[in-house]
């Protein structure tokens, strides 16, 4: 495979705010149709660095290239699931005017929604499970109705690269399973996904590439080959806090068995 | 040609003044910026009055686009305070509006005597003037002057919104998506700061620059109390703009006082109104549902108290109805209201002043004593002790729904309750 044909390709990119650095010299690649975990603790520059990827923030230095290609020409290849906290969820909107907006890079300018892009929006919400909740004012939605109707809108987007900002979080169980279904069925048809992930212990169950962040890429490869525990120790720091984690998976199973 | 009367052209110029505010005003309190349009409202002032002293008459263009452009500084003065210098939000908003609202208030009434701009007019609005700003073509009166701006502005402002519908709607929920999908957000939000400053210029003349604050903030805070749909909030407020209007005038001609000033008087006691009376917001609606909430849950507690007697006892279970009222165990007036609703649902009669369950109570009663016996039995088995599920199972059985009540039946089928008791048949 030559090198340009790969979705993401992030060259000694560097970006700051405030002048003070929260991602160093970001070399990446990320190959076509993987499922991808960026994970690293608090602060290690994992929402930068996928907002960096679709030009949400300045960079200081540094390339990306989506396709060989620069961002811009490409951005209507590429589906964002936003941190649900980025927005008002009292805001006087139903859940399909939401997934709607999936489909308005594919419109352009001063046009209405049609048809077709109502029929992409429902079956949308169908497919993670909300087609009964199209008409719902989002507020009345649950948390993981909430974060199932911001993958609707990525789905409505008909996207080939992915981003998600912790889609997992705050949401139940029987959501979590939904999202990672739909994620695999993606990954299945050839799409690639990043997913910005907090749980240490569904890393190797989830994913199959992971970039392991802590303000600098400590590692990115395939799960079974970079999660390893010196990865881990480099990205989280010290024990302690790997320690906790595993601690705090355990209590979880236990919790689990009964 | 019909002579149409002077109070017809104030209110037509109060209507429009207040559709063009509430149609924008609904986005910005959407995007949380109620308090830079206030911002605006006041910074354009500068603004007017260079344009006025540099053209040396009221026309319009000038004054558009000096406040355009003061609306336009104001926005960029305050993002740069915030973001690049980062003072605070709402203190960069607070020192700029001020500072140019003072250097506005300056020139004004240094100039004043050259110029025929009066601060009083400019701050407090001069509506009732109206009828005789006319402007003419040739000989002819076409009406009067404010009437064609605010028209004006209002078929400009209506347009835009129309067109860039869609893009308002995601940079105002979702600027970060907007972004992604190629809709410059920052864009559409100097497009609307442009708006908002030529929609205060335009209802500077009738309702001053102080009172046009509460014509763009307050319809759309009111109509948001009223829908949860953004085409109906932005019709609502436009409604409440315009009605705070007329009703406004005729108060003033009644009261013989500021025009303007009852305007804004009406249209907060339209938010007043709302306030307390909007069906899914409001402070009554509010309390009324849990008014019934209480009466729904002594009702409750009332039928289960005969429903275990009648377990207890051979025949029909009957109690005093001060024994029944007390067994409800919520506030005197409430259990006399929740007895009082039971009988005229006719779940209660009464035998010798005595009171026991009818027919139809009983099957309510059952119904409810299931579902406490259910939960209980359910919270029992996973593993709690029996003193922790009674109290419980009091406060849940009256929220399981029926889907509840059929899963919980499936997990325990026909097992006995916690304390040996048979859980009542479904149905």
């Amino acid at each position: 495979m030559s090198q340009n044909t790969h979705p993401i390709q992030i060259h000694d990119m560097t970006i700051a705010y405030h002048k003070k650095p929260v991602l160093w010299d970001v070399d990446l690649d990320v190959p076509e149709g993987q499922l991808v975990g960026i994970i690293g603790p608090n602060g290690a520059g994992k929402s930068t660095m996928i907002k960096a990827i679709m030009d949400l923030v300045p960079k200081a230095s540094g390339w990306v290239k989506i396709y060989g290609k620069d961002y811009g020409e490409m951005r209507k290849i590429i589906g964002y699931v936003p941190q649900r906290e980025s927005v008002d969820w009292d805001f006087p909107i139903s859940a399909l005017d939401v997934v709607l907006m999936g489909r308005y890079g594919h419109i352009g300018w001063m046009r209405r929604p049609g048809k077709e892009d109502r029929c992409i929006a429902r079956e949308s919400l169908d497919k993670v499970g909300m087609g009964d909740f199209a008409e719902r004012q989002i507020s009345q939605l649950s948390g993981g109705q909430q974060q199932r109707v911001f993958l609707a809108r990525a789905l409505a987007q008909d996207a080939r690269i992915y981003m998600m900002d912790e889609p997992f979080a705050g949401v139940d169980a029987a959501t979590e399973r939904a999202i990672i279904d739909i994620l695999v069925t993606l990954r299945e048809q050839g799409k690639t996904i990043l997913v910005v992930h907090h749980d240490l212990q569904t890393v190797t169950e989830y994913f199959n590439w992971v970039i392991m962040l802590n303000m600098r890429v400590v590692a990115s490869g395939l799960t079974r080959e970079v999660f390893t525990d010196e990865n881990l120790q480099k990205t989280y720091g010290g024990r302690l806090t790997v320690l906790s984690q595993a601690a705090q998976a355990m209590a979880e199973q236990r919790r689990g068995d009964r | 040609m019909i002579e149409i009367s002077g109070s017809f052209w104030i209110v037509l110029t109060g209507v429009l003044a207040t559709a063009s505010c509430g149609l924008l005003g609904t986005f910005l309190v959407l995007r949380k910026m109620s308090l830079l349009g206030d911002a605006l409202s006041h910074a354009v002032l500068p603004g007017i009055a260079i344009a006025f002293l540099l053209s040396g008459s009221r026309a319009i263009v000038p004054m558009f686009l000096g406040a355009t452009l003061f609306g336009l500084v104001t926005t960029l003065l305050v993002e740069a305070f915030h973001k690049k210098w980062q003072v605070q939000e709402d203190a960069s908003i607070g020192v700029v509006f001020t500072a140019l609202f003072a250097l506005g208030v300056v020139l004004i009434t240094a100039f004043a005597g050259q110029v025929d701009l009066d601060q009083e007019c400019v701050l407090y609005g001069e509506i009732a003037y109206t009828p005789w700003d006319l402007l003419l073509w040739g000989e002819y009166s076409l009406g009067p002057r404010p009437v064609w701006i605010l028209g004006g502005v209002l078929a400009v402002n209506l347009l835009l919104v129309t067109l860039f519908y869609k893009e308002l709607k995601i940079a105002s929920f979702d600027p970060a998506m907007a972004v992604s999908v190629g809709i410059n957000a920052t864009l559409i939000h100097y497009l609307l700061m442009a708006m908002v400053s030529l929609t205060t210029v335009a209802s500077f003349e009738s309702v001053g620059a102080i009172l046009v604050v509460a014509m763009l903030i307050v319809p759309g805070a009111t109509a948001y109390l009223w829908s949860d749909r953004l085409e109906v909030v932005i019709g609502l407020a436009m409604f409440f703009g315009m009605s705070s209007a007329v009703v406004g005038y005729y108060l003033a001609s009644y009261w013989d006082s500021s025009i303007a000033g009852a305007m804004v008087v009406v249209v907060g006691g339209i938010f007043l109104f709302s306030l307390l009376f909007s069906p899914n917001q409001g402070v009554l609606s509010r309390l009324w549902q849990r008014l019934q909430l209480s009466l729904q849950v002594a009702q409750d507690h009332m039928l289960l108290a005969l429903v275990r007697r009648d377990e207890e006892v051979e025949e029909r279970a009957r109690l005093r109805p001060d024994e029944l009222v007390g067994s409800a165990a919520v506030l005197g007036i409430l259990a006399q209201m929740a007895f009082r609703r039971l009988r005229w649902r006719r779940l209660l009669q009464q035998v010798d002043g005595m009171v026991e369950l009818s027919a139809a109570g009983e099957q309510v009663a059952l119904g409810l004593l299931r579902k406490h016996r259910l939960w209980e039995t359910y919270m029992n088995r996973l593993g709690l002790p029996e003193d922790h599920v009674h109290a419980p199972a009091d406060v849940i059985e009256h929220f399981i729904s029926a889907e509840l009540e059929a899963e919980l039946g499936a997990e325990v089928g026909d097992e006995r309750d916690p304390q040996g008791k048979q859980i009542p048949p479904s149905g």
